[in-house]
């Protein structure tokens, strides 16, 4: 019993980060926005947030510092694809290796280091097997985590916001003749899907109390894996990464006992994803206007 | 002889008919080289503009830094030779990229294909008995580069082929899988206890190249530089001399009409991809037969993704990609050099600025263009 709960507290902790990430990217997605970038906006997000707290002493503002660092990488982002037209693909590309660039320049500028950041102040999650799921209450971006991917749901499913975010990345042509102004939803989407995202890095951050270089170390691609896994839909989504999240944890327990190599462990996520896309799990369709202005 | 050139001759009233023709292709070519120099020149300009904010952050004086930047590198034959050493592994994933682009692919898969070809490489270069000839040992291990790559490009192609299943999503996918099965195989099997190393190849070193000029000395450059330029050439005569690389253009241009044409698109993408992910392989070479002698883990880590800016800046052309290796290769050797005064950290982020400022200002260039030919 005790086991069953340890196992699931620490797969909700690692799932919180994918959870983020996976919901702000389903969100830009169906505006049409590829989500290339979550990466980026994690690493991002999670380097603003150790700032915001290393010179405030207190993790909330370093939430909110994570928020506006997500937000500012994302307008560049989306300025550079709603209003240059740039090619998604590449421009998420680009914005990957400026936040990796970014981080890695400004660590080394602020701190003297290429490696961490020193210890700010954080959340801290309880780390004895006892307190593993009360410890889940501590750090209160756990349970908004949890809570993220319904909130998202709801947003897209049941507001008119969500309607206009899901025509956008449907048939932006129609949605223009309808009198919805493609750029401001696609403005909008992208950058709530950001501030969201960059949440994710934060967590990470405040949850080990430092920042380390490339500390979002592949998540923003099982996010990405997740939202195609999960065909576009937050909830689906958000339970693959739940799903991938407890793989992970599975082989974290079974470390040593040399069960499974832990290579085949992270290969999950990415097997399944292409598993998706060649069908054989349900077809997964992306929005019609994915990628295209 | 169609409307908008019939209307270009009342403008330019020339005398002859011939006279406007010779206008409007000198046109067409100016046109085109605009096209093709304007936004990598632009992003050149942005990507100064951007560096200098970040050296006058940490209090230095940006001309102080570019010039000692160019010291470092071009200025002295050390410099220049670890130039040379870096672009090798770029010019490789650039030209795989280059291709992909060609044929209307984004191959962001480079990175696993590269790291394939090492080990492959690697691994005939183990198997060849001590002492073969480099005559028979260098092809043999190049090949092995070659085909370990192209295997793994092969997967996206037919994935997007029979599948539809987006090149995109599936190499970014697979360069996980990849690197996460090498990792095993190395991990379990192939290495040296204690490192994350093969063991030293017997046979299929490539010589130094400061063993031809001893002002080379210390530098990694090596002779695989030599094989890699000759893909490039290869690469440029396949894809505008032959009826293969025609297709591949064409399905790039147009998939619907070369269809139409009797190409089988499904089976270019294939190709295109194969060849693309054999190319990315081929870098391995630079690493394991010329530098090291063995296959690390994470020998290339991050050329694969600066392939893709190497392709875009230049503009999926084979020459294009050799000259815009180089400059990346001098940024990260630049940035070694001004690490005293900035951190070198400094050309991670402009290699994003540059991409960056590509993706938008082709677009744009291309409006403008199309702006001001509706004008005429």
């Amino acid at each position: 019993m005790n086991t069953a709960l340890a196992f699931l507290a620490q797969t909700l902790r690692i799932a919180v980060p994918y959870l983020f990430a996976a919901a702000g990217g389903v969100l830009a997605e169906r505006a049409g926005i590829i989500s290339l970038t979550l990466e980026g906006f994690m690493l991002g997000g999670a380097f603003s947030a150790m700032l915001g707290s290393y010179y405030s002493g207190d993790p909330w503002i370093g939430v909110l510092c994570g928020i506006a660092g997500g937000l500012a990488f994302g307008m560049v982002h989306a300025v550079s694809t709603i209003r240059f037209k740039a090619d998604q693909v590449v421009s998420g590309i680009a914005i990957n290796l400026l936040a990796i660039g970014l981080t890695r320049y400004f660590l080394k500028l602020v701190f003297g280091s290429s490696s961490n950041s020193p210890r700010v102040a954080g959340f801290s999650a309880g780390t004895s097997s006892t307190a593993l799921v009360t410890g889940l209450l501590h750090n209160p971006l756990i349970p908004i985590g949890l809570l993220i991917v319904p909130a998202v749901a709801w947003l897209l499913y049941r507001t008119p916001f969500g309607l206009r975010v899901r025509a956008v990345g449907e048939h932006p042509e129609a949605a223009n003749t309808l009198g919805v102004s493609v750029k401001r939803v696609r403005y909008a989407a992208v950058a709530l899907s950001r501030a969201l995202a960059a949440l994710g890095g934060a967590y990470l951050s405040l949850d080990q109390h430092q920042f380390t270089d490339g500390m979002s170390a592949g998540r923003g691609f099982i996010a990405l894996a997740a939202i195609i896994f999960g065909r576009w839909d937050p909830v689906r989504a958000g339970i693959a990464c739940l799903f991938f999240a407890a793989a992970e944890t599975l082989q974290i327990q079974l470390q040593g006992m040399q069960a499974i190599p832990s290579q085949f462990v992270q290969m999950i996520p990415y097997v399944l994803t292409i598993i998706a896309l060649v069908g054989v799990v349900g077809r997964a369709v992306p929005p019609a206007a994915l990628g295209r202005e | 002889m169609s409307d908008p050139n019939a209307e270009l001759m009342r403008e330019e009233n020339p005398s002859t008919v011939s006279e406007s023709m010779v206008i409007i292709r000198s046109r067409a070519l100016r046109d085109r080289v605009v096209e093709a120099v304007l936004p990598p020149l632009v992003a050149l300009l942005v990507s100064i503009v951007v560096g200098d904010l970040l050296i006058l952050a940490v209090g230095q004086s940006p001309g102080a830094v570019y010039r000692l930047m160019l010291e470092g590198t071009w200025g002295n034959a050390y410099g220049f030779a670890q130039v040379l050493y870096k672009s090798t592994t770029l010019i490789c994933t650039g030209l795989a990229v280059a291709v992909g682009l060609r044929a209307g692919l984004f191959n962001i898969g480079a990175e696993g294909q590269l790291a394939a070809g090492g080990l492959a490489a690697a691994l005939v270069g183990l198997a060849l008995p001590a002492g073969t000839s480099a005559l028979i040992a260098v092809p043999l291990c190049t090949v092995g580069a070659l085909v370990a790559g192209g295997a793994v490009g092969f997967v996206p192609g037919a994935l997007r082929a029979k599948w539809g299943a987006h090149e995109v999503i599936t190499t970014i996918m697979l360069n996980f899988i990849v690197l996460a099965l090498l990792s095993w195989l190395i991990s379990t099997r192939l290495r040296v206890p204690e490192t994350l190393h093969t063991q030293v190849i017997r046979a299929g070193a490539l010589p130094r190249l400061s063993a031809a000029w001893s002002g080379f000395h210390g530098s990694a450059a090596n002779g695989s530089i030599a094989i890699v330029l000759c893909a490039a050439v290869i690469l440029g005569w396949y894809l505008f001399r032959t009826r293969g690389g025609f297709e591949l253009r064409a399905v790039g241009l147009q998939p619907e009409a070369a269809e139409n044409a009797g190409i089988s698109v499904g089976r270019t993408w294939i190709r295109a991809l194969t060849i693309s992910g054999a190319l990315a392989g081929l870098g391995g070479i630079n690493f394991v037969l010329g530098y090291e002698h063995y296959y690390e883990e994470g020998f290339a880590t991050g050329a694969g993704f600066l392939g893709i800016a190497v392709a875009l800046v230049g503009r999926s052309n084979p020459l294009g990609v050799v000259l815009a290796a180089l400059f990346f290769a001098t940024l990260l050797q630049g940035g070694l050099a001004i690490n005293a005064l900035v951190p070198k950290q400094m050309v991670d982020a402009l290699q994003g600025v540059v991409i960056l400022a590509m993706a938008a200002s082709v677009p744009e260039v291309r409006r403008l263009l199309a702006r001001s030919r509706g004008k005429r």
